[in-house]
C-alpha cells in the first residue's frame, strides 16, 4: 500500500459495516413511523390540525422519557415521535462504530476525533 | 382541511421533493421548508424540525449505497464533522434566539444562491498546490476505485475546508436543511478533492449534521408527528424511486427546472418574510 493512499482493507470492512447500519437504521425508523402513523390516522383522521400558529409539540412527544412511557402506553403519536428518534440515532450509532473501529486498529488521534463528535450528538439528544 | 387529506398532499409533496433531490443530486431537504412553508401554510419552526427529518432519512439511506463503493474518505468525513455538528448547534441555539421572520429571510438568500449554484457547471479541480501539513497529520491524503486501478489524491487546504464546515452546519441547524451545496463548495473549491469522493463524503457527513440539531428540535417541540411520518416516509419512497430512474434521464434538463422551482419558492418566501406573512 503506498504512503499516499490511507485506505486499507480494514476501511474497507469498516465501511461495509456502516453502509448496512446507516441501512437497516433508517428501514426500521421508517417501519415503526408508518406504524404509529397508520394508528394516528386511524385514531384522529378526521380531525383539523392546526399547524399555523407555532405551539410547539405537545410536552410528553418532546424527550425521550416520555417518548417511551407514550409507546408503552400504546399512543400512536408517541411511536412515531420513536419512529423520529430511531432516525437521528441511526447516524450517531454511525459514529460510535466508526470509533469502536479507529479503536481496534489503536488508531488514537481518530479515537479522539470521533469522541469529541459523538459527544455533541449525545448532547443535542440527551441533554439540551 | 383534515388529517386524512392533510397528510395524503404532504406524502406527495414529499415524495416528488425526494424525487427531484435524488434526480439532480440536491437533495430534497431545500424545498420541504418552503413546500410546508407556502403550500400548507406551517409555521416555519415546525416547517424547519420536519425537514431536519427528512434530511437525515435521505442522507443515511443514500450513504448506505456510496459508502460500499469506497469513495467516502471516512477519516476527512470524521474530521470535517467536529466542525459541522459543532456549526448545527450552533445554529440551532441562534434559531431559537433570533425571530421567524429573520429565519425566512436567510432561507429565501439560501435559497436563491443554491439555485444559482446548481445551474453552473463543476469543475474537477486536480491537485496542483503544495501539500497541506494538515491533511499529512491527519492522515487525509487516501485513494479511490477508479477503472484503471486505485487512483490517489492530496487533500489542500485543511483549515479553510475546515472553517467552510463550520458555515455549512450553522445552515443546517438554522435552516433545518443539509447544505449539501455549501459542503460540496469546500470539498470541491478549497480541498480540491475528486468529485465522487466530495459528492459522497458530504452526502455522508450531512445525516450526522443534521442529527446534531435534531436531538435539540424534538426537545424544543419543533418536531410533531403529524407532519413528520407523512414528510419522512414521502421522501424516502421519492429517493428510492429517483435513484431507480436516475441512470435513465437527461438530469441536466431537470436541474433547470429544478433551479426555477427554488428560486420562484425563494422569491415568494423573501415576499411573504418581508410582508409579514411568516
Amino acid at each position: 500500500m503506498p504512503l499516499a493512499s490511507g485506505h486499507s482493507a480494514a476501511d474497507d470492512r469498516t465501511e461495509h459495516v456502516v453502509g448496512n447500519l446507516l441501512r437497516v437504521g433508517v428501514l426500521i425508523a421508517a417501519a415503526v413511523a408508518l406504524i404509529g402513523g397508520v394508528m394516528y390516522l386511524l385514531h384522529a383522521g378526521s380531525t383539523q390540525p392546526d399547524y399555523r400558529t407555532f405551539l410547539g409539540a405537545s410536552s410528553p412527544l418532546r424527550s425521550l422519557a416520555h417518548i417511551g412511557r407514550g409507546v408503552a402506553a400504546g399512543e400512536p403519536e408517541a411511536i412515531i415521535q420513536l419512529g423520529i428518534v430511531l432516525l437521528i440515532a441511526t447516524p450517531i450509532a454511525r459514529v460510535a462504530l466508526t470509533l469502536v473501529a479507529f479503536a481496534k486498529r489503536k488508531d488514537r488521534l481518530y479515537v479522539a476525533i470521533s469522541a469529541m463528535v459523538l459527544a455533541l450528538l449525545a448532547y443535542g439528544l440527551l441533554f439540551s | 382541511m383534515s388529517v386524512y387529506e392533510l397528510t395524503a398532499l404532504i406524502f406527495l409533496g414529499a415524495l416528488s421533493a425526494g424525487l427531484l433531490g435524488a434526480l439532480t443530486g440536491l437533495g430534497g431537504g431545500i424545498i420541504i421548508v418552503p413546500m410546508l412553508s407556502l403550500l400548507f401554510h406551517v409555521d416555519i419552526r415546525y416547517a424547519i424540525g420536519t425537514s431536519l427529518v427528512s434530511v437525515i432519512a435521505t442522507s443515511s439511506g443514500a450513504a448506505a449505497a456510496y459508502v460500499k463503493e469506497g469513495y467516502t474518505n471516512v477519516r476527512l468525513g470524521m474530521v470535517l464533522e467536529v466542525a459541522t455538528t459543532v456549526g448545527a448547534v450552533t445554529g440551532a441555539v441562534i434559531a431559537g434566539i433570533i425571530a421567524p421572520k429573520v429565519v425566512a429571510i436567510i432561507f429565501g438568500l439560501v435559497l436563491l444562491h443554491s439555485a444559482w449554484q446548481s445551474t453552473r457547471a463543476r469543475v474537477d479541480h486536480v491537485a496542483d498546490g503544495p501539500p497541506d501539513p494538515w491533511s499529512r497529520r491527519l492522515r487525509l491524503d487516501s485513494a479511490y476505485p477508479t477503472s484503471q486501478g486505485p487512483q490517489s489524491y492530496l487533500v489542500q487546504r485543511v483549515p479553510f475546508g475546515f472553517a467552510l464546515m463550520y458555515i455549512a452546519g450553522v445552515l443546517s441547524g438554522l435552516l433545518g436543511i443539509g447544505s449539501g451545496v455549501v459542503k460540496v463548495l469546500a470539498m470541491d473549491r478549497a480541498m480540491h478533492l475528486p468529485f465522487k469522493v466530495s459528492t459522497t463524503t458530504s452526502n455522508f457527513m450531512i445525516g450526522v449534521t443534521a442529527a446534531a440539531s435534531a436531538g435539540i428540535y424534538l426537545h424544543r417541540g419543533y418536531i410533531v408527528p403529524g407532519l413528520a411520518f407523512p414528510v419522512m416516509l414521502g421522501v424516502l419512497v421519492g429517493a428510492l424511486v429517483g435513484a431507480r430512474a436516475l441512470p435513465r434521464l437527461n438530469t441536466q434538463k431537470l436541474r433547470l427546472v429544478f433551479s426555477i422551482v427554488v428560486a420562484a419558492m425563494a422569491v415568494e418566501l423573501l415576499f411573504n418574510a418581508f410582508t409579514g406573512r411568516v
